[in-house]
């Protein structure tokens, strides 16, 4: 079977993606990862996004891991 | 390989001296009672050189040493005072309450206590080049081996929180590519602000705070007992790095400093660092309390210790330039080199 990408939304912070994936942006240019396991911005406030760069920590904002309650 | 540095007190001067000879010759030297077992310079010191055996080693030291029955000995009654001190400085804490499924709040919680000052804000916003490159000279300590002694804790993990381990480290050590191996990321900033990036090369002017910071991990690494206190350490470790990280990197810009060399170190921790945390809180720390809850508190414990440490090393950098002083140890010595 070949193996999928694994992404995971973490509480209160970024989503993470592992597994084969590549990263593009909407013209489909590779975005460079340098990782295998990237973070990307799930609060819209990284200074470098697609990345996460910690500062939801900064302004205290929050998402639970799974669904939000509807 | 460094050099063996110089003694700072009767302790060191005892073993430094032992280790030029052959393994036994360490003869039983007193063990000391610091005022403070947590930056004592003396015993500092010599635990540092104790545990570089199992590291890098010293230029012309027998490599037996690392398994010579008195230089263990010697590390055991060491440690003994560093741990009771440990203890002693956090007696007044509370650990909060965690489990599997809270351990990444607790930890939260640990750095929402923490009143200690911020280097990095300090440095992003005033600090000179020479305090910076004096900051440099500290963390050289620990990070030009940045991630080797977490490495100590591998074979004593198994299954998820093992895998959670290894996805950090294996990204610490560059992922296969030895240039970006985070040590040697280090050692190019350190070159590129014209400092000695020789491994062990500042050893004679660190502080007894500064190589405390740096023992606490190999304590924590070198025993199994300490397993979730190394875990912890990790945890908190990577959750106090990726905002310290971009504040040290923009203190470079700041000071006018845009090689990439010197920049590449602080701003590549921004981003790995945003990755690890995640893993090191919920997959790592709370793995562990997942698969052995009995572990939980010996977590909560290496992350309160690092904090502790962390703010007494921030401390003492600080009060130094306050002062318009150096905060290294006889920076006179190397003084040229630094300033």
């Amino acid at each position: 079977m070949t193996p999928k990408a694994r992404i995971t939304p973490y509480r209160d912070g970024p989503i993470l993606i592992r597994g084969p994936f590549t990263l593009t942006d909407q013209d489909g240019n590779a975005i460079a990862t340098h990782r295998q396991t990237v973070a990307l911005c799930r609060c819209g406030r990284s200074s470098r996004k697609p990345f996460c760069d910690g500062t939801h920590k900064l302004t205290g904002w929050r998402a639970p891991s799974g669904p939000s309650a509807a | 390989m460094p050099s063996l540095p110089n003694p700072r007190g009767p302790l060191s001067d005892a073993l430094i001296s032992a280790l030029g000879d052959r393994p036994g010759a360490l003869d039983d030297p007193p063990v000391p009672t610091p005022a403070d077992p947590l930056g004592d310079d003396d015993l500092h010191l010599a635990l540092y050189v104790l545990y570089e055996l199992h590291y890098r080693g010293f230029d012309g030291v027998d490599e037996r040493w690392e398994w010579d029955l008195g230089a263990l000995a010697l590390r055991a009654d060491l440690e003994a005072v560093f741990e009771a001190g440990l203890r002693r400085a956090l007696a007044g804490w509370t650990p909060p309450d965690a489990d599997a499924a809270t351990m990444d709040l607790a930890l939260r919680q640990i750095l929402e206590e923490d009143d200690g000052p911020s280097l990095a804000r300090r440095l992003e916003r005033s600090g000179t080049i020479a305090q910076f490159r004096e900051f440099l000279v500290h963390r050289s300590a620990y990070q030009l081996k940045e991630a080797d002694p977490h490495s100590w804790a591998i074979p004593r993990l198994s299954g998820s929180p093992k895998a959670a381990l290894i996805e950090i480290q294996a990204d610490e050590y560059g992922g296969g590519d030895p240039a970006r191996v985070h040590a040697q990321l280090f050692a190019e900033a350190l070159d590129a602000l014209d400092l000695d990036a020789r491994y062990g090369a500042y050893l004679d002017v660190l502080p007894g705070v500064t190589l405390a910071t740096v023992n606490l991990m190999s304590l924590f690494g070198l025993h199994r007992r300490h397993r979730g206190a190394i875990v912890g350490h990790l945890a908190l470790f990577e959750m106090t790095s990726s905002i310290p990280n971009r504040r040290y990197a923009n203190a470079l810009r700041r000071l006018g400093i845009d090689d990439p060399r010197a920049t590449e170190f602080f701003d590549e921790h921004v981003t790995a660092d945003a990755v690890h945390e995640n893993v090191a809180a919920i997959d790592l720390a709370g793995g562990l309390a997942r698969q052995d809850p009995s572990r939980a508190a010996d977590v909560l414990f290496g992350a309160r210790a690092l904090v502790e440490l962390d703010a007494r090393w921030s401390e003492h950098l600080l009060a130094a330039w306050d002062a318009d002083r150096s905060s290294l140890a006889a920076p006179a010595a190397v003084g040229a080199a630094i300033t």
